[in-house]
Protein backbone atom coordinates (compact mmCIF):
# COMPACT_ATOMS: atom_id res chain seq x y z
CA UNK A 1 0.00 0.00 0.00
CA UNK A 2 1.48 3.70 -0.64
CA UNK A 3 1.17 6.37 1.11
CA UNK A 4 -1.04 7.79 -1.29
CA UNK A 5 -3.20 5.17 0.13
CA UNK A 6 -2.76 5.13 3.37
CA UNK A 7 -3.63 8.95 3.62
CA UNK A 8 -6.82 8.14 2.20
CA UNK A 9 -7.68 6.31 4.86
CA UNK A 10 -6.98 8.54 7.14
CA UNK A 11 -10.75 9.90 8.29
CA UNK A 12 -10.18 12.90 11.01
CA UNK A 13 -11.99 15.58 11.57
CA UNK A 14 -9.25 18.46 10.82
CA UNK A 15 -10.21 20.30 13.54
CA UNK A 16 -9.35 17.70 15.85
CA UNK A 17 -5.78 17.32 14.59
CA UNK A 18 -5.13 20.91 14.93
CA UNK A 19 -6.75 20.66 18.34
CA UNK A 20 -4.46 17.96 19.38
CA UNK A 21 -1.63 19.77 18.16
CA UNK A 22 -2.35 22.37 19.62
CA UNK A 23 -2.42 20.85 23.24
CA UNK A 24 0.74 18.56 22.09
CA UNK A 25 2.43 22.56 21.31
CA UNK A 26 1.23 24.12 24.15
CA UNK A 27 2.13 21.12 26.90
CA UNK A 28 5.13 19.11 25.72
CA UNK A 29 7.43 20.24 22.60
CA UNK A 30 7.67 17.45 20.60
CA UNK A 31 11.18 18.10 20.37
CA UNK A 32 14.31 19.94 21.60
CA UNK A 33 14.76 22.96 20.02
CA UNK A 34 18.73 24.39 19.65
CA UNK A 35 19.15 28.24 19.58
CA UNK A 36 19.17 30.16 16.33
CA UNK A 37 22.40 30.95 15.47
CA UNK A 38 22.25 32.77 11.54
CA UNK A 39 22.81 35.96 11.04
CA UNK A 40 25.59 38.36 11.63
CA UNK A 41 27.49 39.19 14.83
CA UNK A 42 29.92 41.80 15.50
CA UNK A 43 33.06 41.15 17.06
CA UNK A 44 32.66 42.49 21.20
CA UNK A 45 35.61 40.83 23.22
CA UNK A 46 37.70 43.45 24.53
CA UNK A 47 40.88 41.46 24.75
CA UNK A 48 43.82 41.00 23.41
CA UNK A 49 43.81 37.44 21.64
CA UNK A 50 46.52 37.98 19.07
CA UNK A 51 49.27 39.28 21.34
CA UNK A 52 50.22 42.62 21.39
CA UNK A 53 51.77 43.38 17.78
CA UNK A 54 55.92 43.35 18.88
CA UNK A 55 57.79 40.70 16.57
CA UNK A 56 58.13 38.11 19.06
CA UNK A 57 54.93 37.47 21.57
CA UNK A 58 54.17 34.30 21.74
CA UNK A 59 52.36 34.72 25.51
CA UNK A 60 49.69 32.82 26.94
CA UNK A 61 50.50 30.09 24.31
CA UNK A 62 51.61 26.46 25.39
CA UNK A 63 54.30 26.04 22.42
CA UNK A 64 56.87 22.69 22.77
CA UNK A 65 60.27 22.86 21.96
CA UNK A 66 59.67 22.34 18.15
CA UNK A 67 56.89 24.72 17.94
CA UNK A 68 58.91 27.67 19.40
CA UNK A 69 61.94 26.73 17.32
CA UNK A 70 60.02 27.52 14.65
CA UNK A 71 58.37 30.32 16.04
CA UNK A 72 61.76 31.96 16.53
CA UNK A 73 62.65 31.16 13.25
CA UNK A 74 60.03 33.17 11.41
CA UNK A 75 60.17 36.57 9.55
CA UNK A 76 57.50 38.45 9.03
CA UNK A 77 58.70 39.30 5.56
CA UNK A 78 57.50 36.19 4.45
CA UNK A 79 54.00 37.54 3.99
CA UNK A 80 55.54 39.93 1.59
CA UNK A 81 56.73 37.12 -0.54
CA UNK A 82 54.36 36.56 -3.82
CA UNK A 83 53.51 33.25 -3.00
CA UNK A 84 52.86 33.66 0.86
CA UNK A 85 51.02 37.20 0.50
CA UNK A 86 47.42 35.49 -0.36
CA UNK A 87 48.10 32.32 1.84
CA UNK A 88 45.50 33.57 4.64
CA UNK A 89 44.92 32.37 8.21
CA UNK A 90 43.69 28.65 9.53
CA UNK A 91 39.85 28.59 10.58
CA UNK A 92 40.74 29.43 14.00
CA UNK A 93 41.44 33.04 13.15
CA UNK A 94 38.16 32.76 13.78
CA UNK A 95 38.01 33.70 17.09
CA UNK A 96 41.68 35.76 16.60
CA UNK A 97 41.21 38.08 13.85
CA UNK A 98 38.97 41.24 14.03
CA UNK A 99 36.07 40.89 12.24
CA UNK A 100 32.26 39.92 13.03
CA UNK A 101 30.77 36.59 11.88
CA UNK A 102 28.47 35.72 9.25
CA UNK A 103 26.41 32.44 10.33
CA UNK A 104 23.54 30.89 8.07
CA UNK A 105 22.34 27.18 7.53
CA UNK A 106 21.54 24.78 4.67
CA UNK A 107 18.31 22.84 4.91
CA UNK A 108 17.58 19.36 4.03
CA UNK A 109 14.86 20.11 1.84
CA UNK A 110 13.01 16.65 2.50
CA UNK A 111 13.05 17.23 6.45
CA UNK A 112 13.92 20.47 6.75
CA UNK A 113 16.37 19.70 9.09
CA UNK A 114 19.69 22.06 9.40
CA UNK A 115 22.54 20.21 7.06
CA UNK A 116 25.13 22.50 7.60
CA UNK A 117 26.05 25.98 9.55
CA UNK A 118 28.23 27.48 7.73
CA UNK A 119 30.51 30.46 9.15
CA UNK A 120 31.27 33.02 6.16
CA UNK A 121 34.73 34.15 5.28
CA UNK A 122 36.79 37.20 5.43
CA UNK A 123 39.45 38.48 2.71
CA UNK A 124 42.08 36.13 4.57
CA UNK A 125 40.04 33.40 6.43
CA UNK A 126 38.47 31.01 4.55
CA UNK A 127 34.40 30.15 5.27
CA UNK A 128 33.79 27.21 7.48
CA UNK A 129 30.91 24.29 6.62
CA UNK A 130 30.11 22.59 10.03
CA UNK A 131 28.50 19.47 8.55
CA UNK A 132 25.15 18.40 11.23
CA UNK A 133 24.14 15.50 8.81
CA UNK A 134 26.23 12.66 10.54
CA UNK A 135 28.45 11.85 7.85
CA UNK A 136 32.34 10.63 8.52
CA UNK A 137 35.43 12.82 8.48
CA UNK A 138 37.29 11.66 5.12
CA UNK A 139 40.61 9.38 5.42
CA UNK A 140 43.96 10.77 7.02
CA UNK A 141 45.21 11.07 3.24
CA UNK A 142 42.10 13.34 2.01
CA UNK A 143 43.03 16.60 0.96
CA UNK A 144 43.58 19.26 3.35
CA UNK A 145 42.61 22.58 2.90
CA UNK A 146 42.51 26.29 4.63
CA UNK A 147 38.68 25.58 6.13
CA UNK A 148 39.70 21.86 7.01
CA UNK A 149 36.80 19.81 7.19
CA UNK A 150 33.96 20.00 10.34
CA UNK A 151 31.09 18.29 11.69
CA UNK A 152 29.04 18.89 14.45
CA UNK A 153 26.50 17.99 17.50
CA UNK A 154 24.56 20.14 19.71
CA UNK A 155 25.33 19.69 23.59
CA UNK A 156 22.38 21.65 25.11
CA UNK A 157 22.66 25.27 23.91
CA UNK A 158 26.18 24.65 22.55
CA UNK A 159 27.06 23.92 18.80
CA UNK A 160 30.18 21.68 19.42
CA UNK A 161 32.35 21.48 15.96
CA UNK A 162 35.41 19.37 15.09
CA UNK A 163 37.96 20.43 12.65
CA UNK A 164 40.44 18.16 11.09
CA UNK A 165 42.17 18.20 7.64
CA UNK A 166 43.69 21.72 7.78
CA UNK A 167 46.44 22.55 6.15
CA UNK A 168 49.66 24.05 8.01
CA UNK A 169 49.42 27.64 9.02
CA UNK A 170 49.57 30.03 11.65
CA UNK A 171 47.99 30.26 14.71
CA UNK A 172 49.11 33.89 15.56
CA UNK A 173 50.69 36.13 12.67
CA UNK A 174 54.35 37.08 14.39
CA UNK A 175 55.10 33.25 13.43
CA UNK A 176 53.17 30.64 16.23
CA UNK A 177 52.89 27.77 13.93
CA UNK A 178 50.27 25.07 13.61
CA UNK A 179 50.78 22.02 11.50
CA UNK A 180 48.44 20.03 8.87
CA UNK A 181 47.75 17.44 11.95
CA UNK A 182 45.75 19.79 13.98
CA UNK A 183 42.39 19.42 14.74
CA UNK A 184 40.30 22.18 16.36
CA UNK A 185 37.05 21.91 18.64
CA UNK A 186 34.68 24.99 18.48
CA UNK A 187 31.94 25.62 20.82
CA UNK A 188 29.29 28.20 20.25
CA UNK A 189 27.14 28.72 23.14
CA UNK A 190 24.32 31.33 22.32
CA UNK A 191 23.01 33.82 25.37
CA UNK A 192 20.22 36.23 23.86
CA UNK A 193 21.84 38.45 21.66
CA UNK A 194 25.33 37.42 22.87
CA UNK A 195 27.64 34.42 21.45
CA UNK A 196 30.68 33.19 23.45
CA UNK A 197 33.47 31.13 20.89
CA UNK A 198 35.73 28.86 22.65
CA UNK A 199 38.29 27.45 20.01
CA UNK A 200 40.69 24.11 21.21
CA UNK A 201 43.41 23.73 19.07
CA UNK A 202 45.50 20.35 19.43
CA UNK A 203 48.67 20.01 17.52
CA UNK A 204 50.77 17.06 18.15
CA UNK A 205 53.35 18.98 16.40
CA UNK A 206 53.63 22.39 17.85
CA UNK A 207 51.81 22.47 20.94
CA UNK A 208 52.59 20.98 24.61
CA UNK A 209 48.82 21.01 25.42
CA UNK A 210 45.85 21.95 23.74
CA UNK A 211 45.07 25.80 23.16
CA UNK A 212 42.56 27.37 24.41
CA UNK A 213 40.94 30.89 23.43
CA UNK A 214 37.88 32.49 23.72
CA UNK A 215 35.99 35.57 22.07
CA UNK A 216 32.56 36.54 22.37
CA UNK A 217 30.13 38.17 19.45
CA UNK A 218 26.90 40.16 19.81
CA UNK A 219 24.01 40.13 17.22
CA UNK A 220 24.82 42.83 14.85
CA UNK A 221 22.33 45.67 13.70
CA UNK A 222 24.17 45.78 10.02
CA UNK A 223 25.10 42.48 7.50
CA UNK A 224 28.54 41.41 7.96
CA UNK A 225 29.66 40.37 4.50
CA UNK A 226 30.15 36.57 4.01
CA UNK A 227 33.09 36.97 2.04
CA UNK A 228 35.91 39.69 1.62
CA UNK A 229 37.47 41.12 -1.10
CA UNK A 230 39.69 38.64 -3.31
CA UNK A 231 43.68 38.80 -2.43
CA UNK A 232 45.93 39.96 -5.19
CA UNK A 233 49.46 39.61 -5.27
CA UNK A 234 51.87 41.97 -5.85
CA UNK A 235 55.41 42.35 -5.55
CA UNK A 236 56.33 43.82 -2.80
CA UNK A 237 60.02 44.02 -3.12
CA UNK A 238 61.22 40.72 -1.39
CA UNK A 239 62.63 38.20 -4.09
CA UNK A 240 62.08 34.92 -2.73
CA UNK A 241 64.35 33.28 -5.48
CA UNK A 242 66.92 34.12 -3.07
CA UNK A 243 65.91 33.01 0.24
CA UNK A 244 62.99 32.31 2.28
CA UNK A 245 63.12 35.42 5.15
CA UNK A 246 63.55 33.72 8.38
CA UNK A 247 65.99 33.57 11.52
CA UNK A 248 68.36 31.09 12.58
CA UNK A 249 68.30 29.99 16.07
CA UNK A 250 69.22 32.19 18.88
CA UNK A 251 69.35 35.11 16.41
CA UNK A 252 66.11 36.23 16.35
CA UNK A 253 66.86 40.03 17.39
CA UNK A 254 63.53 40.83 18.76
CA UNK A 255 63.39 37.63 21.19
CA UNK A 256 63.87 40.37 24.06
CA UNK A 257 61.76 43.33 22.46
CA UNK A 258 58.42 42.52 24.94
CA UNK A 259 60.95 41.95 27.76
CA UNK A 260 62.21 45.67 27.24
CA UNK A 261 58.81 47.29 26.68
CA UNK A 262 56.57 45.68 28.85
CA UNK A 263 58.57 43.76 31.49
CA UNK A 264 57.20 40.38 30.02
CA UNK A 265 59.70 37.31 31.53
CA UNK A 266 60.83 35.87 28.41
CA UNK A 267 59.89 32.03 29.39
CA UNK A 268 56.34 33.36 28.90
CA UNK A 269 57.51 35.62 25.42
CA UNK A 270 58.30 32.43 24.10
CA UNK A 271 55.16 30.68 24.82
CA UNK A 272 56.46 28.18 27.98
CA UNK A 273 53.19 26.00 29.06
CA UNK A 274 53.39 27.05 32.60
CA UNK A 275 53.26 30.70 32.03
CA UNK A 276 49.46 29.71 31.57
CA UNK A 277 48.94 29.31 34.96
CA UNK A 278 48.40 30.79 38.52
CA UNK A 279 51.48 29.30 39.98
CA UNK A 280 53.60 31.08 37.25
CA UNK A 281 52.22 34.69 38.64
CA UNK A 282 53.34 33.97 42.19
CA UNK A 283 57.08 33.10 40.92
CA UNK A 284 57.57 36.86 39.28
CA UNK A 285 59.32 39.62 41.21
CA UNK A 286 57.29 41.87 43.22
CA UNK A 287 56.80 44.54 41.38
CA UNK A 288 56.47 42.76 38.21
CA UNK A 289 53.16 40.84 38.71
CA UNK B 1 -8.48 0.63 8.36
CA UNK B 2 -4.87 -0.10 10.11
CA UNK B 3 -3.69 3.61 9.45
CA UNK B 4 -6.39 4.59 11.21
CA UNK B 5 -5.70 2.36 14.12
CA UNK B 6 -2.10 3.57 13.70
CA UNK B 7 -3.18 7.29 13.78
CA UNK B 8 -5.44 6.84 16.86
CA UNK B 9 -2.81 5.01 18.80
CA UNK B 10 -0.12 8.17 18.16
CA UNK B 11 -2.78 10.16 19.46
CA UNK B 12 -3.84 8.31 22.19
CA UNK B 13 0.11 8.42 23.59
CA UNK B 14 0.50 11.86 22.90
CA UNK B 15 -2.61 12.90 25.21
CA UNK B 16 -1.19 10.73 27.70
CA UNK B 17 2.43 12.13 27.34
CA UNK B 18 0.72 15.62 27.33
CA UNK B 19 -1.38 14.41 30.79
CA UNK B 20 1.36 13.53 32.53
CA UNK B 21 3.01 16.89 31.57
CA UNK B 22 0.40 19.08 32.53
CA UNK B 23 0.25 16.79 36.05
CA UNK B 24 3.68 17.42 36.51
CA UNK B 25 4.30 20.61 35.65
CA UNK B 26 1.31 21.81 37.97
CA UNK B 27 0.64 20.54 40.80
CA UNK B 28 1.96 17.24 40.20
CA UNK B 29 4.55 17.98 43.35
CA UNK B 30 7.04 20.88 44.24
CA UNK B 31 9.57 22.04 41.30
CA UNK B 32 12.75 20.27 41.44
CA UNK B 33 15.38 22.47 43.43
CA UNK B 34 17.70 24.52 41.22
CA UNK B 35 20.23 22.22 42.70
CA UNK B 36 18.50 19.11 42.09
CA UNK B 37 17.05 20.39 38.44
CA UNK B 38 20.89 22.10 37.15
CA UNK B 39 21.37 22.07 33.53
CA UNK B 40 24.82 21.71 34.10
CA UNK B 41 27.61 20.55 36.95
CA UNK B 42 29.62 23.78 38.12
CA UNK B 43 31.01 22.05 40.68
CA UNK B 44 34.35 21.52 41.80
CA UNK B 45 37.90 23.29 41.34
CA UNK B 46 38.61 25.49 38.63
CA UNK B 47 42.46 26.63 37.61
CA UNK B 48 42.08 29.65 35.22
CA UNK B 49 44.03 29.35 31.78
CA UNK B 50 45.58 32.59 30.98
CA UNK B 51 45.66 32.47 27.01
CA UNK B 52 44.62 36.23 26.47
CA UNK B 53 45.55 39.39 27.64
CA UNK B 54 48.88 37.82 29.35
CA UNK B 55 50.12 41.09 30.11
CA UNK B 56 47.56 42.81 31.60
CA UNK B 57 46.12 39.70 33.80
CA UNK B 58 49.49 38.23 35.13
CA UNK B 59 51.04 41.32 35.56
CA UNK B 60 50.14 45.05 36.65
CA UNK B 61 50.24 46.99 33.62
CA UNK B 62 51.95 50.23 33.34
CA UNK B 63 49.82 53.21 34.38
CA UNK B 64 48.33 54.61 31.00
CA UNK B 65 48.17 51.16 29.10
CA UNK B 66 44.75 50.62 29.15
CA UNK B 67 44.33 48.76 25.70
CA UNK B 68 40.75 47.40 24.34
CA UNK B 69 39.04 49.32 27.27
CA UNK B 70 36.31 52.12 26.23
CA UNK B 71 36.87 54.45 28.93
CA UNK B 72 34.91 57.29 29.53
CA UNK B 73 37.02 60.63 29.96
CA UNK B 74 35.85 60.53 33.32
CA UNK B 75 37.19 56.87 33.91
CA UNK B 76 40.79 57.60 32.08
CA UNK B 77 40.78 60.55 35.10
CA UNK B 78 40.12 57.98 37.78
CA UNK B 79 43.12 55.36 36.05
CA UNK B 80 45.29 58.33 35.82
CA UNK B 81 45.25 58.93 39.46
CA UNK B 82 45.82 55.50 40.42
CA UNK B 83 48.06 55.02 43.51
CA UNK B 84 48.53 50.77 44.51
CA UNK B 85 50.04 51.78 47.67
CA UNK B 86 47.34 54.44 48.60
CA UNK B 87 44.61 51.46 47.97
CA UNK B 88 46.27 49.09 50.14
CA UNK B 89 46.97 52.26 53.15
CA UNK B 90 42.87 52.93 52.81
CA UNK B 91 41.96 49.04 53.34
CA UNK B 92 40.93 48.90 49.17
CA UNK B 93 43.01 46.27 48.54
CA UNK B 94 40.64 44.07 47.07
CA UNK B 95 39.35 46.74 44.05
CA UNK B 96 40.66 44.52 41.51
CA UNK B 97 38.91 41.49 43.13
CA UNK B 98 35.54 42.76 42.57
CA UNK B 99 32.90 40.83 40.77
CA UNK B 100 33.68 42.91 37.52
CA UNK B 101 37.24 41.23 37.86
CA UNK B 102 37.22 38.47 39.59
CA UNK B 103 36.69 35.70 36.97
CA UNK B 104 39.75 37.71 35.48
CA UNK B 105 42.30 37.00 37.80
CA UNK B 106 44.80 34.58 37.76
CA UNK B 107 43.86 31.67 40.29
CA UNK B 108 41.43 29.04 41.06
CA UNK B 109 37.67 28.70 41.67
CA UNK B 110 36.11 26.45 44.22
CA UNK B 111 32.75 25.87 42.96
CA UNK B 112 29.79 24.11 45.65
CA UNK B 113 26.09 24.11 46.49
CA UNK B 114 26.02 26.57 49.86
CA UNK B 115 22.30 24.74 49.98
CA UNK B 116 19.76 23.77 47.16
CA UNK B 117 19.50 27.06 46.13
CA UNK B 118 22.42 29.25 46.33
CA UNK B 119 25.78 28.37 44.38
CA UNK B 120 29.07 29.34 46.40
CA UNK B 121 32.33 30.53 44.06
CA UNK B 122 35.41 30.86 46.47
CA UNK B 123 38.78 32.37 44.35
CA UNK B 124 41.90 31.47 45.94
CA UNK B 125 43.37 34.93 44.68
CA UNK B 126 41.55 37.34 47.09
CA UNK B 127 39.75 34.73 49.36
CA UNK B 128 36.84 36.18 47.68
CA UNK B 129 33.19 34.38 48.57
CA UNK B 130 30.67 35.04 45.52
CA UNK B 131 26.95 33.56 46.55
CA UNK B 132 24.69 32.93 43.29
CA UNK B 133 21.31 32.78 44.57
CA UNK B 134 18.95 30.97 42.47
CA UNK B 135 15.77 33.14 44.64
CA UNK B 136 14.16 36.15 43.94
CA UNK B 137 16.26 39.30 43.88
CA UNK B 138 16.14 40.94 47.60
CA UNK B 139 13.87 43.61 48.19
CA UNK B 140 16.09 44.99 51.14
CA UNK B 141 19.70 44.79 50.23
CA UNK B 142 22.30 45.30 52.46
CA UNK B 143 25.82 47.59 52.49
CA UNK B 144 27.42 47.25 48.69
CA UNK B 145 30.24 45.08 48.50
CA UNK B 146 33.08 43.73 46.39
CA UNK B 147 31.07 40.64 45.15
CA UNK B 148 27.56 42.24 45.64
CA UNK B 149 24.77 40.74 45.15
CA UNK B 150 24.10 37.87 42.53
CA UNK B 151 20.93 36.28 41.21
CA UNK B 152 20.90 32.93 39.32
CA UNK B 153 19.27 31.43 36.52
CA UNK B 154 19.98 28.10 34.35
CA UNK B 155 19.57 28.76 31.09
CA UNK B 156 18.75 25.13 29.53
CA UNK B 157 17.50 24.07 25.97
CA UNK B 158 13.54 23.89 25.73
CA UNK B 159 12.44 20.47 26.44
CA UNK B 160 9.81 18.06 27.45
CA UNK B 161 9.17 19.18 31.59
CA UNK B 162 10.99 17.27 34.14
CA UNK B 163 13.26 15.44 30.96
CA UNK B 164 16.79 14.96 32.37
CA UNK B 165 19.12 17.93 32.28
CA UNK B 166 20.21 17.96 28.87
CA UNK B 167 22.88 20.74 28.76
CA UNK B 168 22.48 24.24 28.94
CA UNK B 169 24.40 27.34 31.02
CA UNK B 170 24.08 29.55 33.83
CA UNK B 171 23.11 33.30 33.43
CA UNK B 172 24.46 35.45 36.98
CA UNK B 173 23.69 38.95 37.77
CA UNK B 174 25.43 41.08 40.12
CA UNK B 175 24.35 44.49 41.57
CA UNK B 176 25.27 46.40 44.30
CA UNK B 177 28.32 46.53 44.07
CA UNK B 178 31.27 48.75 45.51
CA UNK B 179 33.68 50.44 42.98
CA UNK B 180 36.47 48.66 41.83
CA UNK B 181 39.08 48.19 39.35
CA UNK B 182 38.47 46.01 35.75
CA UNK B 183 41.98 45.82 36.06
CA UNK B 184 45.56 46.00 38.11
CA UNK B 185 46.33 48.81 36.80
CA UNK B 186 43.17 51.45 37.85
CA UNK B 187 40.55 50.99 35.34
CA UNK B 188 37.37 51.48 37.38
CA UNK B 189 33.99 50.82 37.41
CA UNK B 190 31.46 52.17 39.32
CA UNK B 191 28.80 50.90 42.21
CA UNK B 192 26.70 51.18 39.63
CA UNK B 193 28.01 48.57 37.59
CA UNK B 194 25.92 45.54 36.41
CA UNK B 195 27.68 42.63 35.89
CA UNK B 196 26.13 39.78 33.81
CA UNK B 197 27.88 36.20 33.72
CA UNK B 198 26.81 33.50 31.72
CA UNK B 199 28.89 30.20 32.33
CA UNK B 200 29.52 27.25 29.90
CA UNK B 201 30.67 23.81 30.73
CA UNK B 202 32.11 20.90 27.91
CA UNK B 203 34.18 18.51 27.31
CA UNK B 204 37.69 18.91 26.29
CA UNK B 205 39.49 16.44 24.06
CA UNK B 206 41.27 13.90 25.03
CA UNK B 207 39.71 14.14 29.02
CA UNK B 208 38.70 16.70 31.21
CA UNK B 209 35.90 19.91 31.17
CA UNK B 210 36.81 23.29 30.16
CA UNK B 211 34.45 25.98 31.67
CA UNK B 212 33.85 29.42 29.69
CA UNK B 213 32.71 32.18 31.67
CA UNK B 214 31.63 34.93 29.56
CA UNK B 215 31.24 38.53 31.56
CA UNK B 216 29.74 41.56 30.65
CA UNK B 217 30.36 44.75 32.41
CA UNK B 218 27.68 47.29 32.15
CA UNK B 219 28.41 51.26 33.36
CA UNK B 220 27.48 53.97 31.55
CA UNK B 221 29.45 56.06 33.77
CA UNK B 222 32.71 54.71 32.90
CA UNK B 223 32.56 52.47 29.81
CA UNK B 224 31.25 54.43 26.90
CA UNK B 225 30.13 50.72 25.79
CA UNK B 226 29.73 47.19 27.73
CA UNK B 227 33.04 45.86 28.17
CA UNK B 228 32.95 42.15 27.57
CA UNK B 229 35.42 39.43 28.08
CA UNK B 230 35.51 35.87 27.75
CA UNK B 231 37.69 33.26 30.42
CA UNK B 232 38.57 29.98 30.71
CA UNK B 233 39.13 27.18 33.25
CA UNK B 234 40.08 24.21 33.45
CA UNK B 235 38.48 21.40 35.99
CA UNK B 236 40.95 20.01 38.31
CA UNK B 237 40.64 16.78 40.14
CA UNK B 238 40.60 17.74 43.38
CA UNK B 239 41.65 21.21 45.69
CA UNK B 240 45.66 20.20 45.67
CA UNK B 241 47.00 23.38 44.01
CA UNK B 242 43.97 25.27 45.82
CA UNK B 243 46.25 28.37 47.34
CA UNK B 244 44.10 31.18 49.09
CA UNK B 245 45.92 34.64 49.02
CA UNK B 246 44.79 37.57 50.49
CA UNK B 247 43.63 40.49 48.52
CA UNK B 248 46.94 43.27 47.32
CA UNK B 249 46.89 45.98 45.78
CA UNK B 250 51.02 46.22 46.06
CA UNK B 251 52.04 42.61 45.49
Amino acid sequence: MGSDAVLQHLVVPRTTVLALLAICALAVPCAYAQPELAGSWAPRGNEFTTGSGLPVDFTGMPLNEEGRLRALSYNESQLAMIERQCQGWPASYLVMGPFGLRIWSDLDPVRGAVQSWTIGAWEDKPSMTIWMDGRPHPSNYALHTRSGFTTGRWEGNTLVARTTHMKAGLLRRVGAPVSDRATMTTRLSRHGDILAVLVIIEDPDYLAEPWLISKTFQVSPVTVPPIGPPCISTFEGVDARASVPHYLPEKNPFVDEMTKQLGVPRDAVVGMPETLYPEYRKKLAPGKR
Amino acid sequence: MIALRVFTSVVVVLLGATATALAQGRGGGPPPTPRASAAIDLTGYWVSVITEDWQYRMMTPRKGDYGFVPMTPEARKIAEAWDSAADQAAGNQCKAFGAAAIMRVPGRLHITWQDDTTLKVETDAGSQTRLFSFGPRPTTLAAPSWQGVSTAQWERPPGPPNAPPSGGGLKVVTTNLRSGYLRWNGVPYSENAIVTEYFDVGALPGGGQVMVVTTVVEDPRYLFVPFILSSQFKKETDGAKWDPTPCSSTW
